[in-house]
């Protein structure tokens, strides 16, 4: 017998999807539906010995009325019988502190006619909370059968499985009948019709509930307005949240440096051992230095990444999200943004990509736009190996302003920054942008909750693996085209490099010799001829060649900058001490001059924190925005904006 | 009394929704129960005065003055 197919389906904020991981456990996978980026969750489950069943875990959503790309998505899904997720049973999931709301998209799903279960979840509150339900009626008059469930608990979930296995026995008749006629007479346009319908549809509920639920009101003040009163609040509130945000970042940065570092060491053991054990070969080069240090790549932003998908799905669960959204919409709103922009500002921090991801909750078009476009202007940690090594180079260790470190102080300048170019742009792009979108602000305030365990350890496993999967991917890819380009090159001096250096050079001993023949052979390769070829266009910012290959290779990804200029610098794997000195005793060919000045590295530290040097995240604002135009524009203008900043920095430094 | 809205309420007071001026309310606010005959109490407003916190008939949410003030309430 195959699997009977299960559908949940409920409001945001019900336990849905504390209900589905209780029913699948690991056993689930997140994927995309055809075309649209909308989250599509399916997970097995075995119901007894012999049945087993295959659950899609549906977008929350309030409706059936398909106003948003979610609630599309479940429409598509339960409306036509040849999708492939058309269920054989729906279960809708509804908060039993919030019957009336929920019941609203119940009585949706029942017009539809699939067998239909009612599981109501939270139901180790009832008793909290005073609440009591007829079960016996609210089954009949909903034409249904009920399941009191807690997904908290783990209670009542094999009742729901006994339910779902005898699925055929359900009633797939609709339990509220409007009245087509009075419909068709006093409403003309369809958004009336819609509303008229709504609110018969809450007559009804209203009515059902008159008859089967009551709660004794003496438990409803609770936890939230207490909450309320602090996180909330004109001065505190603030306070609070951004003393949230502070330990957030000390966080995010110092707890993730050691794995970090681990991470990135034992990737360079790797490419050693393959080189150490392998054969000499193309095969092998390739393994030592594209894909291993690709994927290495990739892997070292596990930490950080996992780090923050922990911090703000326990600030989401806990539903101490929404009350941040609603302190800050209105200042955000003086900069064209939206109160739930700060989320994809505050996770831009750590990469752009899932924070340009986490812009989907904005409803109004424009903002969330603005939001993806100014996004990438927060100094992601890409960045961090750029900032850290060209501040060294021009900032002295000791170098103290009022007793503070200048490093330091330049690195918070830096952050600060990125930060301010963001709201500035934004201003901007409110400013010029001329798109007719009305203010569909509504926020849920949830109920706050202790966050479960489970359910934010599944999220920060989800959501890093489809990040380790879909942007290690093209990291991958382009790390594996830029060693093609770095290892091969036209013509006789890449392929006669090593003749060529010996006869130059007759008194260098061997170690020097191979060091000299790697750098002749990358400045003689693809990418040392591009470099050579965009050297006109970045001299006058202060930059050399090589630095052109850099900025090239880390339009890739920023971080590949400081690899890069280890691999022209030849030092290899030697310590990191040894690539700054070798930057430092760099001068340019024709003046002498050192390349690494304080105006040029002013110049670099403009570039990186202004440009659009991340593949990765082209390709999701590609995605978002459905189209070519605005990644495009955004490339365009934030790269010139970083070049024409850099160029007036060197200029007037130097 | 005639002419108040959502965004006319002060913290604390409660009313009951009586129409919608103009059409320009989100469906999603409807659906979620803001209509006709339901209640309504404002919790709160942010600290710059908007969005304003309400409790529309058991369900919490935010919305912004400029949707709130299309919302006619009579108070209670």
């Amino acid at each position: 017998m195959s699997d009977i197919k299960v559908a949940l389906i409920g409001n945001p904020n019900t336990g849905k999807t504390s209900l589905f991981n209780r029913l699948t456990g690991l056993n689930q996978k997140v994927g995309n539906y055809p075309g649209i980026t909308v989250d599509k969750k399916v997970g097995h489950s075995k119901l007894n010995k012999a049945i087993s069943a295959e659950i899609i875990d549906l977008p929350g959503t309030y409706s059936l009325n398909a106003s948003s790309l979610d609630e599309d998505v479940a429409v598509q899904v339960l409306s036509d019988k040849t999708n492939e997720n058309y269920p054989d049973v729906v279960v809708v999931v509804v908060d039993i502190e919030n019957l009336k709301r929920n019941l609203y998209l119940y009585t949706q799903v029942k017009d539809l006619g699939i067998p239909t279960i009612l599981a109501v979840n939270m139901a180790d509150q009832m008793k909290n909370r005073g609440i009591d339900i007829d079960m016996q009626s609210m089954e009949s008059l909903l034409e249904t059968k009920i399941a009191l469930v807690s997904s908290k608990q783990n209670k009542g979930i094999s009742f729901l499985k006994k339910l779902i296995v005898d699925y055929k026995s359900l009633s797939t008749v609709p339990c509220f009948i409007d009245e087509p006629s009075v419909l068709s007479k006093i409403v003309n346009t369809e958004k009336k019709k819609h509303h008229l319908e709504t609110v018969r549809r809450y007559q009804f509920i209203k009515s059902v509930l008159e008859k089967t639920y009551s709660q004794d009101p003496q438990n409803a003040k609770d936890l939230r307005s207490l909450l309320d009163r602090v996180l909330i609040h004109k001065y505190f509130g603030y306070l609070i949240f951004f003393t949230i945000l502070f330990s957030i970042f000390q966080a995010l940065f110092s707890w993730s440096a050691f794995p970090m570092d681990y991470i990135d060491s034992t990737f360079a053991g790797f490419s050693e051992m393959a080189r150490a054990h392998l054969p000499e070969g193309v095969f092998t080069n390739l393994l030592a230095e594209g894909i291993i240090p690709g994927i290495g790549g990739v892997v070292i932003f596990i930490p950080q990444i996992a780090f923050l998908f922990l911090f703000t799905s326990v600030l989401e669960e806990s539903g101490y999200m929404s009350r941040v959204v609603f302190l800050m919409d209105k200042i955000m709103r003086k900069f064209g943004l939206s109160g739930k922009s700060i989320v994809p500002l505050i996770s831009g921090t750590a990469c752009a990509i899932p924070a340009i991801m986490a812009a989907r909750n904005i409803e109004n078009w424009k903002e969330r736009l603005i939001t993806i476009l100014v996004t990438p202007f927060t100094t992601c940690s890409a960045r961090l190996p750029v900032y850290a090594i060209i501040i060294s180079l021009i900032v002295p260790a000791e170098a103290r302003f009022m007793s503070f470190n200048v490093q330091g102080l330049m690195l918070m300048a830096l952050y600060l920054l990125g930060f301010g170019v963001a709201i500035l742009s934004a201003m901007l792009l409110d400013k010029f942008l001329k798109l007719e979108t009305k203010s569909y602000f509504v926020i849920e305030m949830p109920n706050y909750k202790l966050p479960l365990f489970k359910n934010v350890a599944y999220t920060v496993i989800e959501k890093t693996k489809a990040f380790v999967f879909e942007a290690g991917k093209i990291i991958l890819a382009i790390s594996i085209l830029l060693w093609v380009l770095a290892s091969y090159g036209p013509g006789k001096d890449f392929s006669h490099a090593k003749e060529i250096v010996t006869q130059n050079y007759p008194d260098l001993n061997e170690e020097e010799l191979n060091a000299e023949i790697a750098s002749y052979k990358l400045e003689n390769s693809y990418i040392g001829i591009m470099g050579k070829t965009i050297e006109p266009v970045i001299r006058p910012l202060g930059y050399d060649w090589k630095i052109g290959v850099a900025v090239i290779t880390s339009f890739a990804a920023r971080e590949v900058f400081v690899g890069t200029l280890a691999t022209i610098y030849s030092v290899g794997s030697e310590e990191e001490s040894t690539i700054k000195d070798r930057m430092r005793n760099e001068v340019f060919q024709d003046s002498k001059k050192p390349v690494y000045s304080f105006a040029t590295g002013v110049s670099i530290l403009l570039f990186y924190a202004f440009a659009m040097q991340c593949m990765s995240t082209i390709a999701i604002v590609k995605r978002e925005t459905n189209g070519w135009k605005w990644p495009l524009i955004q490339m365009f203008v934030m790269s010139g904006f970083a070049y024409l900043t850099a160029l007036i920095a060197y200029q007037i430094l130097k | 009394m005639k002419g108040s809205t959502i965004a006319s309420l002060q913290k604390g007071e409660r009313a009951i929704i009586k129409s919608f001026e103009g059409i320009d309310v989100p469906l999603k606010l409807i659906e979620m129960g803001c209509i006709e005959g339901n209640y309504v109490e404002v919790l709160q407003r942010a600290p710059l005065k908007d969005p304003i916190y309400l409790n529309i008939s058991g369900t919490y949410l935010a919305i912004r003055i400029e949707v709130a003030s299309k919302i006619m309430v009579e108070r209670l």
